[in-house]
C-alpha cells in the first residue's frame, strides 16, 4: 500500500466524487437531522408554523420519547425483532448446514433457489405475502376445503413476525452458509471418531466454530428489522406498529418533523450499539471468519 | 469399520438427512408460494377478488396501457440505469482509492463509508428528505422536466449505493497480484495507461458485478425512494404501495410478474459472472 503523498495527484482524483457524494448526500443530511431533533417548530406571530423551525431548543423531543406509548413501541420493535432473528436462526442453521453438504454440483442452485426471492422486489413479497394471507386468499381458501376457516390472520402479531422471517431469512442463510462450508469437516471427525456424539459435537465444536457467522446473520436481519415499517404496516394493524411506522407517522400525517428526526436519531444509536457490541465481540473471537 | 454402513447414512452425510431435506423443501414451499400465486393471479380473468377465474393475458396490455403503472415503471428503469452508472463510477474509484492508499484517519473514513450500508433504511430516507426540503434541491429539481425531476430519487439512491460497489470492487482487488502493476511501469506505461489496461481488465468480474447490485438495489428500493420522491414523481415500488393501500387489480400482478422477471434475469447473470470460472485472472 502506498501512502497518499507518494501519488497525491490520483489518490485526490481518485477520493474527490465518492468523499464529496459521501459528505454531501449522507453526512450533511445525518448532521441536519440531529440538529432538528433538538428543535421545534417556529412560532410565528402566535401561530406554530408548518414548515419553520426554532433551532436548538432543547431536548424536549427526546423527553417525549419517554412517553411509555412510545417506549412500549420500541420495546415491542426490539422483541419482536428478536424473535424474528431468533425464527430465522433456528429455520436458517440447519437450511445453510444441508447446502454445506449437498453434493458439489448442486449447492449453487440450492444457495440460488434460497436467494432468489431475496432478490424480488420488498414491496411486491409483502403484497404477494398479503393476498396470500387474506381472508380470501389462497391459505384460507384452502383450509376452507376441509371446513376449517376462514382464519383472519392479517393484522396479528404472528403475521408481522412471519413477514419478518419470510422477507429476511436469505439474509441469515448466506452468512451461514459461507461460514460452514469453510468449517475443517476433518473436525467434526475427530470430535465423532473421539466418542462424542452427534449433538454433543455440534455443541462442542460445530456451533462455537460457527459463531462468527451466527453473529454476523444475527446482525443482517436484526437490525433491518428494528427499522421496518413496511411489513407491520401491510401485515400488521394499527394496534402492531413498530418504531419505523411511527417514524413514518411524523414525516407523514402527524406532520412533526423535529420528533421523527429525534426518533430516528435514537433508533440509529441502537443500531449503532449493536454494531459495536458485535465489533468488541469479534476482537476477541478466534473461529472461521464470516467473510 | 465394525460393521458396514448404508450409503448417505454416515455420520457426516448430512445431505441425505431426511429432516434436513424435508425442512429446506418446506422452506423452499413458503418461500415461493406467495410469489407463484402472485403470478398466477397475472393470468386470472376477473379483475379483482382473489378468485381464479380463468385463463386470460388481458392483464398484461392493461398493465402496459395504465399509464399510471407505465410511468412508474419507466420512472424506475430511468433511475435504475443511471444510478448504476454513477454509482459504479464511483463506487469503483473509492475502492481503487481504499485498496491503493495509506492516509491519516483511514479507518474513520471506512466507517463513514459502510454508515449508509449498515444505518436503517428509514433513517438515511427522512435525512435526505430534510435535507433535500430545507436546502431547497426538492423544489428546484421538482419543478423541472422529466427526468431532472427524478434527480432527488437519483441523488438518494447513488449515496447508498456506491459504498456497495466499493465493497465488492474492492474484495475483488484484493487478489491482485502488484507485480502487475509493476511491470507494466517499468514496459513504459503511465499511470492511466496502467489503470486502464491492467487494473481495470482486473477488476472488470467486480466492476460488473458491483453495478448488477447496484442497478437491483435502486430498482428494488422503497424507503428511501418513499421519502425523497417528489410530488409528482412516482416509482414502481411506490405505486405499488398506493394501490395495496386503496385495493389491488390484477394489472399490479402483471407489472409486478414482468418487474420479478427482469430482477431474476439480473441476478442469474451477476452469479453467472461472479462463478469461478468466469471470473479468472
Amino acid at each position: 500500500m502506498d501512502d497518499w503523498k507518494a501519488n497525491a495527484r490520483a489518490f485526490w482524483t481518485l477520493a474527490t466524487p465518492g468523499t464529496i457524494w459521501l459528505v454531501i448526500f449522507f453526512l450533511i443530511p445525518l448532521g441536519y437531522l440531529l440538529a432538528l431533533s433538538f428543535s421545534e417548530k417556529a412560532v410565528i406571530d402566535g401561530q406554530v408554523s408548518v414548515n419553520d423551525y426554532t433551532y436548538f431548543t432543547g431536548i424536549a423531543n427526546y423527553l417525549r420519547s419517554l412517553n411509555p406509548d412510545i417506549i412500549s413501541i420500541f420495546i415491542r420493535t426490539l422483541w419482536w425483532s428478536a424473535l424474528a432473528t431468533a425464527a430465522c436462526l433456528l429455520i436458517g442453521y440447519p437450511i445453510a448446514f444441508l447446502i454445506c453438504f449437498l453434493p458439489e454440483r448442486s449447492r449453487p442452485l440450492a444457495l440460488l433457489m434460497i436467494v432468489l426471492p431475496f432478490w424480488i422486489n420488498l414491496l411486491i413479497r409483502t403484497y404477494a405475502l398479503k393476498s396470500v394471507m387474506g381472508t380470501r386468499g389462497v391459505i384460507n381458501t384452502v383450509i376452507g376445503w376441509v371446513g376449517i376457516g376462514p382464519i383472519d390472520m392479517l393484522g396479528t402479531t404472528p403475521a408481522v413476525i412471519f413477514g419478518l422471517v419470510y422477507v429476511f431469512l436469505p439474509f441469515m442463510i448466506l452468512p451461514l452458509y459461507s461460514t460452514i462450508e469453510r468449517l475443517d469437516k476433518s473436525y467434526l471427525e475427530a470430535s465423532l471418531d473421539l466418542g462424542a456424539t452427534q449433538f454433543q459435537t455440534f455443541r462442542k465444536v460445530t456451533l462455537p466454530l460457527t459463531m462468527p457467522g451466527i453473529i454476523t446473520g444475527v446482525i443482517l436481519v436484526f437490525i433491518p428489522c428494528l427499522g421496518m415499517f413496511l411489513i407491520s404496516d401491510e401485515l400488521g394493524g394499527t394496534t402492531s406498529w413498530m418504531i419505523g411506522n411511527v417514524i413514518q407517522a411524523q414525516f407523514g400525517a402527524s406532520n412533526d418533523w423535529p420528533f421523527g428526526s429525534a426518533l430516528s436519531f435514537v433508533l440509529m444509536l441502537l443500531t449503532i450499539i449493536v454494531l459495536v457490541l458485535q465489533w468488541a465481540y469479534q476482537r476477541k473471537s478466534k473461529g472461521v471468519g464470516a467473510g | 469399520m465394525a460393521q458396514q454402513l448404508k450409503p448417505g447414512t454416515g455420520p457426516l452425510e448430512f445431505g441425505n438427512r431426511r429432516w434436513l431435506q424435508s425442512l429446506f423443501a418446506a422452506t423452499i414451499f413458503v418461500l415461493y408460494l406467495p410469489i407463484l400465486v402472485l403470478i398466477a393471479f397475472s393470468f386470472n380473468e376477473q379483475n379483482r377478488g382473489g378468485v381464479w377465474k380463468g385463463f386470460t393475458l388481458e392483464n398484461y396490455p392493461k398493465a402496459w396501457n395504465n399509464q399510471s403503472i407505465f410511468d412508474a415503471m419507466v420512472n424506475s428503469l430511468t433511475i435504475a440505469v443511471i444510478t448504476t452508472l454513477v454509482a459504479t463510477v464511483i463506487g469503483t474509484m473509492v475502492a481503487v482509492m481504499m485498496w491503493r492508499f495509506r492516509f491519516p484517519m483511514k479507518p474513520a473514513y471506512e466507517a463513514a463509508m459502510g454508515l449508509p450500508i449498515v444505518i436503517p433504511e428509514i433513517c438515511m430516507g427522512v435525512a435526505l428528505l430534510l435535507f433535500f426540503n430545507a436546502s431547497g434541491i426538492m423544489n428546484f429539481f421538482s419543478h423541472l422536466i422529466w427526468p431532472l425531476n427524478l434527480s432527488t430519487i437519483i441523488i438518494a439512491h447513488i449515496a447508498f449505493c456506491f459504498p456497495f460497489v466499493a465493497i465488492v470492487v474492492r474484495s475483488r482487488l484484493v487478489g491482485f497480484n502488484k507485480q502487475l502493476e509493476e511491470a507494466s511501469r517499468d514496459l513504459g506505461a503511465n499511470e492511466w495507461q496502467t489503470f486502464t489496461q491492467v487494473l481495470v481488465p482486473y477488476m472488470k468480474p467486480g466492476i460488473i458485478a458491483g453495478a448488477l447490485l447496484a442497478f437491483t438495489l435502486s430498482l428494488d428500493d422503497f424507503v428511501i425512494t418513499f421519502f425523497t420522491s417528489g410530488p409528482e414523481t412516482v416509482t414502481f415500488p411506490v405505486k405499488i404501495y398506493s394501490m395495496v393501500k386503496t385495493g389491488v387489480k390484477y394489472e399490479v400482478n402483471a407489472a409486478s410478474t414482468v418487474l420479478i422477471i427482469i430482477t431474476i434475469v439480473a441476478t442469474v447473470l451477476a452469479m453467472k459472472l461472479q462463478s469461478p470460472e468466469k471470473a479468472g485472472h
